[in-house]
């Protein structure tokens, strides 16, 4: 399944709830202001290293750039643009939105 | 799609609609459970779920004369008239938020996390409001 | 692949409708085809011709008309939720004894089954919202 979260992990539980409930070998795309959960060094960093173990990460590009957070993002983090997210909808049997 | 089946003049998919909002502070329970009952009448095989906030959507008790707003919780009980059944309430939800099964106005089959997540994993369409 | 779209917001408050845009015009370029963008909640909201946002910043409204057209897209606008909100054609403005008429080029005005529909013809749904 591939996961889409859209909203912060300081503001939202989507990303708690949805790792609650994520079957290991997921995908799971970051967007809009889910991207934050990618930020290097914050008190979510940790959550999202232990994700990379079980998951695939990723987390779409221009939503990082706008948000002036590209050069912070976590190593081991697939980055995608929208031709890549509608490859990882299109590649997955299914989708859900974290919202 | 593995889980499509063809039946005699149609498709069916299994739609699950997930419920994680609670009800009045914003519109999402309200009007996806307009979906729900318009769905029905499309005879796909419907699941849904509460978990988070969604859980307070189907507690008992909603008096909202104060509000003036409609309650739309007796609406839940409905749904049975409509071969809506399958009401799924996530355990880890219920328990953060001090509540039990007879908090619930509905029968709900109580599931953890991990039978949500292969719930989930069994569906074709997720909804999400 | 046949994509179906849901939009749960309306434009500027959220960035749902940016992205829901930029994902569809993605998977047009791709090749994909889209079955329908279905607005729902405040999505109905991207559907009304009365905005006029500021020169400098893109026209949510215009560019789904826009690519609407350009691509036969059927954006459809959910009736009940566009009751609640203002959003009319020419026959919810005669039903409902309406002063005026609001619907953009390339919206039209159904009912939630349009939804369902989508999930049951598509082969992927994707929900844009808060």
């Amino acid at each position: 399944m591939l996961h889409i979260i859209n909203k912060s992990p300081f503001e939202r539980n989507s990303l708690e709830s949805c790792l609650r409930t994520a079957t290991k070998g997921s995908t799971l795309l970051f967007i809009e202001d889910g991207v934050y959960a990618a930020l290097e060094g914050s008190a979510k960093a940790e959550t999202l290293r232990q994700a990379m173990q079980d998951y695939t990460v990723c987390v779409l590009e221009p939503d990082l750039a706008a948000r002036g957070i590209a050069a912070k993002a976590m190593d081991g983090i697939k980055r995608v643009d929208y031709a890549g997210f509608v490859d990882l909808v299109a590649e997955s049997e299914r989708v859900q939105s974290w919202l | 799609m593995s889980e499509e089946m063809m039946e005699e003049g149609g498709t069916i998919k299994k739609f699950l609609y997930v419920n994680r909002k609670a009800p009045y502070g914003t519109v999402y329970a309200l009007e996806s459970l307009e979906v729900v009952l318009i769905g029905a009448a499309f005879e796909q095989d419907v699941s849904l779920v509460f978990m988070d906030d969604g859980v307070f959507q189907i507690t008992k008790g909603q008096d909202t004369a104060g509000v003036e707003m409609k309650n739309f919780s007796p609406t839940y009980r409905a749904l049975e008239m409509y071969d809506v059944e399958k009401l799924f309430v996530e355990k880890e939800s219920l328990d953060a938020r001090g509540l039990t099964e007879d908090d619930l106005l509905v029968p709900v089959e109580v599931m953890t996390s991990e039978q949500i997540r292969d719930l989930m994993e069994d569906q074709d369409v997720i909804l999400s409001f | 692949m046949k994509f179906a779209i849901q939009v749960n917001e309306g434009p500027y408050t959220h960035e749902a409708s940016d992205t829901a845009y930029l994902f569809t015009r993605a998977a047009l370029e791709k090749g994909h085809e889209i079955f329908r963008v279905f607005f729902y909640h405040d999505g109905v909201n991207n559907g009304t011709n009365l905005t006029t946002p500021p020169q400098d910043d893109r026209n949510i409204t215009n560019r789904w008309s826009e690519l609407a057209a350009k691509h036969n897209l059927d954006l459809v606008v959910c009736v009940a939720a566009a009751q609640r909100r203002g959003i009319v054609d020419e026959g919810e403005m005669k039903r409902n004894g309406k002063s005026a008429q609001n619907i953009a080029d390339g919206f039209r005005i159904s009912g939630l089954g349009q939804l369902i529909e989508a999930g049951i013809q598509a082969d992927r749904l994707v929900v844009f919202g808060d």
